[in-house]
């Protein structure tokens, strides 16, 4: 129970970093003049962190999460995800990825749903159920699991989702405005639920978000990007305590964070 | 009140459903003996009635309805007749009707099974590879342009001339119609998955044949069902169209052939109407195999 944040001793040994982007450009090739979606990005998340990715639309913030998920191809520059390349990564499948929308097969059951990945790695049909029992009981839908995905709520679809990317227990969980498409009381309840997975798991948390209120409240690092080209602008690191409840978003140091990057932004859009 | 019916939602749905269908029902079998009238008067008043003597409109009616060899038969003389050769004649008789049935719906099933794999393989084929796709498709679409009355009588000659006979080359004709909507259909349902969803298979680092298995197969039978309902149709149409160069004994076809030899147009009829029987019971199988297999899902 630590309500103030932990500084490691200073002859720790630097934990892996989970993330290492160098120099990164991604160049799309669009009629006359090229895109530049990301220019000479350096990001570093290190093991345990939570890191947003904030900006307004076109500044490369799903870009760089897709570069880091090999979904996309950088231009130039160094990626690297867990000391290998994000194709490595990917298929030494490193990491568990939250689409925009849930995604759901509509035509297997919501249990079914989220043994997709453990199925496709081969996984004993009966552990995997197992898994993914347990799975779903962590996001809080146990007793749904004989559902179709139709019958359950926005918010619920996206709580599968959120089991089924972590169901076969990714060091790192990459999340692409997970809660974009739900109503504000929705995603508040859902900011605090994956504050507290984070807290009991401490997975390694890259999210694309364009909410300050969501980015400071989940973040223990905050990325503000810029677009045009998209490129990042500040790093902040967050001084909120690890453990946060939504109360902590009327504490003056909330604020005082909102404010920081709401600053960000503005410099980025003017710079 | 046990007279009361255990679900009046079903009896008022049977009555929503079937009051429309049986009032055009009633309408068409009332055209048809009109025409039967019609079309029959000049021939009853030439060969049967006595122009001489004279005749009463009753006689003619009656005579219009009951030739031998109408030029349009009423319906009650189709069924007469169809109910005469279902119950009077064994099952292995040409004589009965649904020996017919049976000889068409065993070459229509089975072309229907191997245009059905065909379309498959070939829609799989296309989806995973580009030259394929460039390769083949255009080839699939003109195939069709071809008329089965034209290649029917080749496929069977030179099938025949193989050693193949019987069920086989008619069964290939029904395949050659069966394939193409299948085809359709899958090339498009294979390629219906949203790019969410097939990224989704990528970064579970899923094969190309598990995305084929766990994301484009299911993502498609919403688009494979309604091909299959039009295939098997298709594949009726191709076993009977077989049926007919060969000169027959056998399937619905030859009976339609036969009966246009003879003028036996009662029997033309009966085995029309059988043959609308026949198809109305693949499509409605094939619904009902759709209606199992995708009730579960959204909409449904």
């Amino acid at each position: 129970m630590t309500l103030t944040p932990v500084t490691p001793p200073l002859h720790a040994p630097q934990p892996p970093l989970a993330v290492q982007v160098r120099k990164a450009s991604v160049v799309f090739a669009a009629g006359d003049a090229p895109v530049h979606a990301l220019s000479e990005v350096d990001l570093d998340v290190a093991d345990g962190e939570f890191v947003s990715l904030i900006g307004p639309s076109g500044c490369g913030k799903t870009t760089l999460l897709r570069v880091i998920a090999d979904l996309e191809k950088t231009s130039s520059g160094e990626v690297s995800v867990n000391g290998v390349s994000p194709h490595q990564a990917r298929l030494a499948r490193a990491y568990g990825y939250v689409f925009q929308a849930p995604a759901l097969f509509p035509w297997r059951t919501v249990l079914a749903n989220v043994t997709l990945p453990l199925q496709i790695q081969g996984t004993p049909r009966a552990q995997a159920q197992r898994i993914a029992l347990e799975h779903l009981q962590r996001v809080g839908l146990a007793g749904f699991e004989r559902k179709y995905p139709w019958q359950l709520s926005g918010g619920m679809q996206q709580r599968v989702s959120i089991a089924r990317a972590l169901s076969f227990e990714p060091r790192i969980l990459m999340m692409d405005e997970p809660f974009g498409a739900l109503d504000e009381i929705t995603r508040d309840r859902l900011n605090e639920q994956l504050q507290q997975l984070w807290q009991r798991e401490r997975r390694t948390v890259v999210f694309v978000t364009h909410s300050i209120a969501e980015a400071v409240y989940l973040s223990t690092k905050i990325v503000v990007m810029s677009p045009r080209p998209g490129r990042i602008v500040k790093v902040i690191q967050s001084p909120l305590p690890d453990e946060r409840h939504l109360g902590l978003r009327d504490s003056q140091a909330f604020v005082d964070v909102a404010h920081a990057v709401r600053e960000a932004l503005a410099d980025g859009h003017h710079g | 009140m046990a007279e009361r019916a255990p679900h009046p939602g079903w009896r008022r749905a049977a009555l929503h459903h079937g009051l429309p269908v049986g009032v055009v029902l009633a309408l068409l079998l009332l055209l048809w003996y009109a025409a039967a009238w019609a079309l029959n008067a000049p021939g009853a008043i030439e060969r049967v009635l006595d122009a001489d003597a004279g005749y009463t409109w009753q006689e003619l009616l009656s005579t219009t309805m009951s030739m031998e060899r109408p030029l349009m038969p009423a319906p009650h003389q189709v069924l007469l007749d169809t109910l005469e050769s279902l119950t009077e004649w064994p099952l292995d008789s040409p004589r009965n009707l649904l020996f017919h049935v049976a000889v068409t719906a065993q070459s229509t099933l089975l072309g229907f099974v191997m245009g059905t794999a065909l379309g498959l393989v070939l829609s799989v084929l296309i989806v995973h590879s580009r030259t394929l796709d460039r390769a083949l498709m255009p080839w699939i679409v003109a195939s069709q342009t071809v008329p089965v009355l034209a290649i029917a009588p080749i496929v069977l000659v030179i099938l025949g001339s193989l050693g193949f006979s019987g069920v086989a080359p008619k069964a290939v004709i029904a395949m050659y119609l069966c394939f193409f909507p299948v085809t359709v259909a899958m090339v498009q349902g294979l390629r219906s998955p949203q790019r969410m969803e097939t990224e989704m298979m990528h970064t579970y680092a899923a094969s190309r044949w598990q995305a084929l298995w766990l994301l484009r197969l299911p993502a498609a039978l919403p688009y494979l069902f309604p091909a299959l309902r039009v295939g098997v149709a298709a594949g009726l149409v191709g076993a009977m169209v077989a049926e007919l160069p060969t000169g027959a004994q056998a399937g619905l076809g030859a009976r339609l052939l036969t009966g246009s030899y003879y003028g036996q147009t009662v029997q033309i009829w009966s085995a029309l109407v059988l043959s609308a029987l026949l198809g109305l019971l693949l499509t409605a199988s094939v619904a009902a195999v759709e209606r199992l297999v995708l009730r579960k899902r959204s909409g449904a």
